[in-house]
């Protein structure tokens, strides 16, 4: 140690540079515990697709599977409810799916692969909660231009037999469509659109 | 040797006494620790009521940190196990009940002190240079504590616990670009799992305490280097006797000492009152549908965060989506707690404490509180919960409506800050303390 109280510019630099090399060194020691986090090979397993059996299911009855832990509703819809639709278009705020709520080919008009059969994960897109099915019955509880849909409890949300949002509810974009495909006329795979993936 | 330079301990009235302390002292800082920070600490004399919730707020932190022990001891931190090991701790396990109920009703009052605490910093500017960093550590201790009590909550995986959880993460979603992957990360899982349940229980119990304790320790730290602040918002550092010691301070022990034991005595019976005879406050302090097993495929018709989080619950919900976003209402959530920070900054009214304050930052604090408490209330109900504007408004919900003119009033309290404080009309402040 010298009495000299001048930097010495090459030890200075040094401790800089060994400063640094440790800093990244912290950095990456830092990954191994934030990639822990990540969902584990179990948890990836558990979100695999399924497969539902839709063969039982009559015009206007619904059914839920379940998949990764999220409620999926099936729902095949009759004819007139189909032509309904349309008459909802003015009142709800996407009705032409723009936003990509769903896959390439569940955008049109009844967003489906096939008209009818209406494949819908049954999860708010306000904040996640789980919409309640509304038959247009009910039109004493939601009014009487009621359609049939969806209403969220949590925040009362509003969708169509299409999963679009009504104008004014606090969910910003229409119910998400999952990928799906059909493995036969009765079959449907749930969570992958390509089939034997 | 520094050590030996000590003088020995006396005074004890007992020899061995006096020995013991001085072969202590002589290696480790115990006089010196004693005095700096009690006997010889000197507090303003003035304190009043609302000084008493500093320490009510370390003595709850302690019943926590107990009472949070005991619970482990017992409780499964599984998703399959967890909800049931709780009803375990509260049929079965002698003693179990009321160690939950404590913690429970610790994890409200804790809020509450931590709330009259901000309240008094505001009232009487204990904020103000030269305190910021006592006050941007207590900010940190009040969101560590905001993520303490969020993470806990999770634990009992009851349906508020679960769908609680679900919409705070779902949060994180909103965020452009990063949203969805960010949540995924944060549960580890596709929805709230044992994943979730296993981490949140691991932040609970071990990084948010520690967290918490460092920083308890550095908002300490900061306050005995700078001094108290006191109700007339002076420095009482400005007048000091020959030693140094300033003429309206007086020593922490045994003055405020005694006078924080009495407040401890009364609190502990309100709060012995609430544990044992009204735990769940009504619904407030434990929720009602907590009683209920977590179920994912079914959501229950009411979410309401607990009490503590419904200022910005109804802050989050009355931002109105914005580009099929609803990042807005997250941005202006987290804003509002953030903003917390700039508060030394904003103030620049020349006294610090409300006595001396002139009209226009008393209508602003008092606005303030109001907005506060509205928002709150609201965050606790659902929007329909005062009906239905009629057609000259769209049918508005009326508490969305009440909702969004809070936020607003939430907003400007600080936004306007530096102007209504710079034109006041202020009173002059006092050379020494006022004390009757």
């Amino acid at each position: 140690m010298s009495d000299d109280k001048k930097v010495n510019k090459g030890r200075r630099n040094l401790v800089i540079a060994c400063g640094a090399a440790g800093g990244v060194a912290g950095v990456a020691a830092a990954v191994p515990f934030a990639a822990s986090w990540l969902p584990s090979e179990r948890a990836k397993a558990g979100g695999a697709p399924v497969v539902a059996d839709i063969s039982t299911l009559e015009p206007g009855q619904m059914m839920t599977v379940e998949w990764r832990s999220k409620p999926v509703w099936i729902i095949r819809r009759t004819k007139e409810m189909v032509a309904d639709l349309a008459r909802v278009d003015a009142k709800v705020s996407d009705p032409k799916s723009d936003v990509p709520m769903q896959p390439e080919y569940a955008k049109n008009e009844y967003r489906s692969i096939k008209p009818e059969v209406l494949v819908l994960v049954g999860v708010c897109t306000h904040l996640g909660c789980s919409p309640q099915e509304k038959p247009a019955e009910d039109k004493g509880e939601m009014g009487a231009d009621w359609n049939g849909g969806f209403l969220c409890p949590c925040h009362g949300s509003k969708f169509d037999l299409a999963g679009r949002v009504y104008k004014g509810s606090p969910a910003p974009v229409n119910l998400e469509v999952p990928k799906y495909t059909y493995l036969s006329d009765t079959r449907i795979l749930i969570g992958e659109d390509t089939k034997g993936a | 040797m520094a050590a030996a330079e000590k003088p020995p301990v006396s005074g004890t009235g007992s020899v061995a006494l006096d020995n013991a302390l001085t072969w202590v002292d002589q290696r480790f800082p115990l006089i010196s620790t004693w005095k700096a920070h009690l006997a010889e600490y000197y507090a303003p004399k003035n304190f009043n009521f609302w000084y008493f919730f500093g320490g009510l707020a370390m003595l709850v932190l302690g019943i926590q940190i107990v009472t949070g022990i005991f619970l482990t001891m017992n409780y499964k931190p599984d998703s399959n196990l967890a909800f049931a090991s709780v009803e375990y701790i509260m049929r079965e396990v002698p003693g179990g009940w009321i160690i939950r109920y404590m913690h429970s009703t610790g994890a409200s009052a804790f809020f509450i002190c931590v709330y009259l605490h901000m309240f008094r910093a505001l009232l009487y500017g204990s904020h103000r240079k030269p305190r910021e960093l006592i006050w941007i550590f207590g900010v940190l201790i009040y969101l560590v504590l905001m993520g303490e009590a969020f993470f806990g909550y999770l634990l009992p995986w009851g349906q508020m616990s679960y769908w609680g959880a679900q919409v705070i993460i779902n949060l994180f979603s909103a965020i452009p670009f990063i949203g969805p992957d960010l949540s995924l990360w944060i549960r580890g899982d596709y929805v709230i799992a044992d994943a979730t349940l296993n981490r949140f229980f691991a932040l609970h119990v071990i990084a948010m305490p520690l967290v918490l304790l460092g920083l308890v320790m550095a908002h300490l730290l900061a306050l005995h280097e700078v001094g108290s602040n006191n109700p007339d918002g002076i420095e009482i550092s400005k007048h000091k006797d020959a030693k140094g010691v300033p003429l309206d301070g007086i020593p922490f022990h045994p003055y405020y000492t005694v006078k924080d034991i009495f407040g401890v005595v009364v609190f502990l019976i309100v709060f012995a009152i609430i544990a044992f005879f009204a735990p769940e406050m009504g619904g407030y302090f434990l929720e009602a549908n907590n009683f209920i097993p977590a179920n994912p495929l079914q959501t229950p018709p009411h979410i309401a965060p607990v009490w503590y989080f419904t200022p910005y619950y109804s802050i989050l919900r009355g931002v109105p989506p914005l580009f099929n976003s609803q990042f807005p209402g997250v941005v202006a959530m987290g804003v509002s707690v953030m903003i917390l920070f700039t508060l030394p900054w904003l103030d620049r009214s020349p006294v610090k404490s409300i006595r001396y304050r002139g009209p226009y930052f008393k209508v602003a604090l008092t606005a303030f509180v109001v907005v506060f408490l509205i928002l709150g209330y609201l965050g606790t109900e659902p929007v329909t919960v005062w009906g239905q504007f009629g057609a000259w408004l769209g049918h508005a919900d009326r508490a969305t409506v009440v909702a969004r003119i809070c936020t607003v009033v939430y907003f400007l309290f600080f936004v306007l800050m530096p102007w209504y404080t710079s034109i006041d009309k202020n009173k002059p402040e006092p050379d020494r303390v006022t004390y009757k």
